[in-house]
């Protein structure tokens, strides 16, 4: 598969450093995942020529669009990208009609042409009825979708959204996304999908790329990435536990601390296990599980039904305990606990 | 659904200075209700000079402003939304109008666009065009001392806006000057509106570079503050009639204009 979109992002701002290479084919969705700070807005901004490269390149649909070193730049009027920003950014003066109208009448389209295509793409998300109203009388929901027409009624080669569920409701935001599926799934350009929620990256995209720090710390597809995280930011994502150790067969050396894990792994290794898989006791277990250490309570939330630990020792765990254990263990900061977890629990994989 | 009033407590020291103020700007005008002289008042109204100054002042202002909205809304633009180096000077430049006793603004407008002025030499050369002492010079004048309230309320209504607009007009392949046109104009339209109304009454008004830079010329440059001034000297009932109608003018058009556009409190 040729790549759609390849593009080296180097950039500056505010003192930061964003440094990230992103392949996209025509037809996939990528989801630049990352915590606040991490360089993905700049990124997107960077691909829709709203901020400047410092170096690296873009290439799009096989045109060079961004060449630092030859001093190439493309002005974001001229890039085949559409935009759905995060709060939309709806002309507040012109109707959800003449919003969508907007890209095409820039791009040479004729008013009649380009309104026609705008009714065209409100039918398509379901607001055809909606034309004439002003963007302050839509919902979000609604909004939304307008915002998402306006991009696409340009026919981009790359379609980028910001955080594109952020400012709905969580009601909403169900139902808007199954919908925004649908939409990204027929978009026949490259889609990058900035977020910072994993269920919006897990449904939504076909591939995720991870930065932090402005630089990619981990991309594959969703069953790999929740799988096997790289660091603890995109463990504690998807709910891992995740220690960085040697190994030597089935023994990882974690710090001070010696796990047995049930796979075979040599030299640098990370560990995970989900936070159910750790067990506390008030004493020393005897018996099973050979992997048991002495820990502290610091802190305790409700985690769906059950309660999340977040315990000091050797290492940094969270351990999930039903509220009836959990009222029996007495777990409040502070308190002295033993921690478990089964080798079977444990996946081990190389650094 | 009902609301509780709460009795608001307003302190004494600053209820009497607020009523001064009050009274103050007030009492003038009442004074000038008072002194009209209603009886006589529709004939001199039909005075053909009241008619000639009353169209010469509304033509005039009207003009200077629309001079002002189309040099300004773009100086402003420039301004609020472009990097350049000595941008506070300009800015300061800007606003020097504001400060300056608008008589000293007309000596200036002579030494540049009069007959042996910087530009105006060239133009009477060139075209044989002369500025000072024509209804071309009275609009000059009030756009001079006028402009800077356009420029100062518009700028602020674009560094008011919301510039990701215009990113997102970008993004959909508007170049500048169409972003420009269709995307930041209308959104800073009241902000428009409302610094060319306060330039309108500012140009209504204009009297001190009008007169040194433009004359006094009944039919020609003879706006009304100028027929106000005269007509002191000599018939105090008529300079009451013609500040009635000035007043009766701004007050009308402000209001309507307010409701329109403006009115936003």
């Amino acid at each position: 598969m040729t790549a759609q979109l390849d593009a080296h992002l180097a950039a500056e701002r505010d003192g930061f450093t964003l440094d990230v290479r992103l392949r996209i084919a025509a037809g996939e969705v990528v989801a630049l995942l990352g915590p606040n700070g991490a360089g993905k807005t700049t990124a997107l901004r960077v691909l829709a020529g709203l901020h400047p490269l410092t170096a690296g390149h873009l290439t799009l649909d096989g045109a060079d669009l961004d060449r630092p070193d030859r001093r190439m730049w493309t002005p974001p009027e001229r890039r085949p990208v559409g935009v759905v920003f995060q709060d939309y950014l709806l002309f507040p003066h012109l109707s959800a009609l003449d919003n969508v109208a907007f890209g095409p009448r820039r791009r040479g389209a004729d008013k009649r042409a380009a309104r026609a295509r705008a009714q065209e793409w409100l039918d398509r998300v379901g607001l055809g009825d909606q034309a004439r109203r002003r963007p302050r009388q839509l919902s979000g929901g609604q909004a939304q979708r307008v915002a998402l027409a306006r991009a696409l009624a340009v026919d981009p080669a790359l379609l980028l959204l910001d955080e594109p569920l952020a400012a709905l409701d969580a009601r909403t935001r169900l139902d808007t996304r199954a919908e925004l599926q649908r939409h990204l799934g027929a978009h026949p350009g490259a889609t990058l999908l900035v977020t910072h929620d994993p269920l919006d990256a897990l449904v939504l995209a076909d591939r995720l790329v991870i930065v932090e720090h402005g630089r990619v710390v981990q991309e594959g597809d969703a069953a790999t990435v929740t799988a096997r995280p790289r660091t603890d930011y995109v463990a504690r994502l998807v709910g891992l536990n995740l220690h960085r150790g040697r190994a030597d067969g089935h023994t990882v050396t974690v710090g001070e601390l010696t796990l047995t894990t049930a796979d075979t792994v040599h030299g640098d290794v990370f560990v995970a296990y989900p936070p159910a898989a750790v067990a506390l006791h008030p004493s020393r277990p005897e018996g099973s599980p050979r992997n048991v250490w002495a820990a502290t309570v610091t802190g305790v939330q409700r985690h769906g039904d059950n309660l999340r630990v977040q315990l000091a020792g050797p290492v940094e765990v969270a351990a999930d305990v039903r509220p009836a254990a959990a009222a029996h263990l007495g777990l409040i900061p502070g308190r002295p606990v033993w921690a478990a977890v089964k080798a079977a629990e444990t996946r081990a994989y190389p650094a | 659904m009902s609301r509780t009033v709460r009795r608001q407590r307003v302190p004494i020291a600053l209820l009497v200075p607020a009523g001064l103020g009050l009274a103050f700007l007030v009492l003038p005008l009442a004074g000038l209700l008072l002194r009209a002289p209603w009886t006589t008042l529709p004939g001199r109204l039909t005075e053909p000079g009241v008619l000639t100054a009353l169209r010469l002042s509304l033509v005039t202002a009207t003009v200077a402003t629309l001079l002002c909205v189309a040099l300004g809304v773009p100086l402003a633009w420039l301004l609020a939304r472009v990097e350049f180096p000595g941008r506070r000077l300009v800015r300061a430049l800007v606003t020097v109008p504001l400060v300056l006793p608008p008589v000293v603004g007309g000596v200036a407008l002579l030494l540049v666009f009069g007959r042996r002025g910087l530009i105006g030499s060239w133009l009477d050369e060139t075209f044989g065009v002369t500025l000072p002492f024509t209804t071309a010079g009275v609009v000059l004048a009030e756009a001079f001392v006028a402009m800077p309230f356009l420029v100062i309320a518009v700028e602020g209504a674009l560094r008011g806006a919301d510039p990701r607009y215009e990113e997102a007009a970008a993004t959909l392949g508007a170049g500048r000057f169409t972003t420009f046109t269709r995307v930041t104009l209308p959104l800073v339209a009241p902000g428009v509106a409302a610094g060319a109304v306060l330039c309108w009454a500012r140009a209504l008004g204009e009297f001190g570079a009008t007169i040194t830079f433009a004359g006094n010329y009944p039919g020609r440059t003879q706006t009304m503050p100028l027929a106000v001034y005269l007509a002191l000297e000599t018939d105090l009932q008529a300079a009451i009639v013609l500040s009635l109608i000035l007043l009766t003018v701004s007050v009308v058009i402000l209001a309507a204009l307010r409701d329109k556009w403006v009115g936003s409190t």
